[in-house]
């Protein structure tokens, strides 16, 4: 069974939508910017994605509001959007089963504001009924499940940094292997100030905050750490037969989902882990690695992750692969990154270009071996790999191929 | 607090929290039917009461209101003796 992208969205710092999203990649737009309550909360580093909050008013009941963590808002847009550009509607999803899958790692921002309210209220029910449905891992999946009347394979896959990556990756199998027709996957991922804090903790956040548009540098010599930030992105995925029957414009294909985990530390990665998550991609899509025309790299500017996967994406790509990390614009998209770096894929694809690894000045030892693209440039992309890498030594790669 | 001052922190609550227009109100009007209450909205009308009248309201409370204007007695009545 074939599987292909009929439709996807993106709420992100570099833009509310699409179009907004693809003018950022092709100028090389920074999201990044500083968030100055976070010095006086405890942060080392103000250093952020940007976001603003959706009013989601005119669309959703008050009811199906209440229940919708910050991350839960972020994916309903991002959803919307993926299902207009699919031509989904909500009476097809009313007559036809659909699933939903989406990375998520916390709600730390709903967890918070429940305990605080309980720990000076001293009772429970004063936290009011929406509470738990934020709080919960699984919010963004009970939300839009609910809200688009969802009668498919419903959870959510919490694998640190690639947990958007592995929502496609399952995603993809489950339609493959003929369990599902059409499945809404994606990533989703809180910015408020209590999401960050313990990994902020960890010193590994960009200091350079007299520079916010040039903090997130990956792959280059002078990287000092990353910027997180957050948003949501949506990717319709469905059987060819699905799409083909409903007559849907067919945006491109699943070919490739490749994963691993690299048994050894619980924050550094290591080479082995993500060659062998790569390799796996590129045997099950049955192709060569020279067959692959871009490689959106996981790369986050910390000095020795990128350092590894440089190593890695040189071990398998060799150095002629155009390689770039989007991370450089958006920042770390965390639980929402492996499904976002797909949609920004899926934009350069169908654009025609590669969006740049901005910042990207002076190469170290390892990045100088690779083909890294600082500057915008127009490419013809047939086949993208993604890779996704996460705390634990997750490692996912997925591969897209234009839809012929 | 007068019974106009509830009545009008109430509606103004129910406008605000609960997306009912006020004018249409009807004050004897079944509560759960007005505000289209589930389960879970009574929950909400808890922490509403007591972020406004700084008291709890049981769901055993809840039992002796029938309709709008049973809610406004019983915040009354119940405020008078907080």
């Amino acid at each position: 069974m074939r599987v292909v992208i009929s439709g996807y969205g993106i709420y992100s710092c570099i833009g509310k939508n699409v179009a907004e999203v693809t003018e950022s990649l092709k100028e090389g737009r920074s999201g990044i910017g500083l968030d100055m309550e976070r010095k006086p909360f405890g942060y080392r580093s103000c250093l952020t994605g940007i976001i603003e909050e959706p009013d989601l008013k005119k669309d959703l009941s008050r009811r199906a509001r209440l229940g919708m963590s910050e991350e839960a808002r972020y994916a309903y847009v991002s959803t919307k959007e993926a299902l207009e550009m699919a031509g989904i509607t909500q009476d097809y999803l009313d007559n036809n089963r659909a699933g939903i899958l989406f990375g998520n790692d916390s709600t730390a921002g709903a967890v918070t504001e429940a305990v605080d309210t309980i720990r000076a209220k001293k009772d429970t029910m004063l936290v009011g009924s929406g509470s738990i449905f934020q709080s919960m891992n699984s919010t963004v999946n009970m939300n839009l499940a609910t809200i688009f009347k969802l009668r498919g394979v419903n959870f959510t896959i919490s694998a640190a940094c690639a947990s958007g990556s592995h929502a496609i990756g399952v995603g993809y199998h489950l339609i493959k292997s003929g369990l599902e027709d059409m499945i809404i996957c994606g990533g989703a991922q809180e910015v408020n100030l209590y999401a960050f804090g313990s990994f902020d903790g960890l010193g590994v956040f960009s200091m350079r905050e007299d520079e916010p548009a040039k903090s997130s540098r990956p792959f280059d010599k002078d990287r000092d750490g990353l910027i997180t930030s957050g948003g949501a992105a949506t990717v319709v995925l469905e059987s060819l037969e699905s799409a083909q029957r409903r007559g849907a414009t067919i945006l491109g294909e699943v070919t490739g989902y490749g994963f691993s985990s690299n048994g050894d530390h619980i924050s550094n990665p290591n080479t082995e882990g993500q060659v062998d998550s790569i390799s796996r991609a590129l045997k099950m899509a049955d192709i060569s690695a020279k067959e692959i025309d871009y490689v959106n790299a996981h790369a986050t500017s910390t000095p020795k992750g990128d350092m590894f996967e440089a190593q890695a994406i040189f071990d398998v790509f060799g150095g002629k692969t155009p390689v770039s990390s989007t991370k450089s614009m958006t920042g770390h998209e965390c639980w929402m990154a492996g499904a976002s770096e797909i949609v920004y894929c899926m934009i350069m694809m169908r654009n025609g270009f590669i969006a740049p690894n901005i910042n990207f000045e002076n190469p170290d030892e390892v990045s100088r071996n690779l083909n890294i693209i600082a500057e915008s440039k127009n490419a013809n992309l047939n086949t993208i790999a993604s890779n996704s890498f996460g705390f634990g030594g997750t490692n996912s790669t997925l591969i897209i191929k234009k839809y012929e | 607090m007068s019974r106009e001052e509830v009545v009008e922190t109430v509606n103004g609550f129910l406008a605000e929290e609960f997306e009912v227009e006020v004018d249409t109100l009807d004050p004897n009007g079944v509560l759960h039917e007005t505000l289209d209450l589930d389960s879970l909205d009574y929950v909400d009308l808890v922490v509403v009461i007591e972020s406004h009248f700084g008291f709890k309201v049981t769901g055993e409370d809840f039992k002796s209101i029938s309709t709008l204007n049973d809610f406004y007695d019983f915040i009354v009545n119940k405020h008078e003796h907080a």
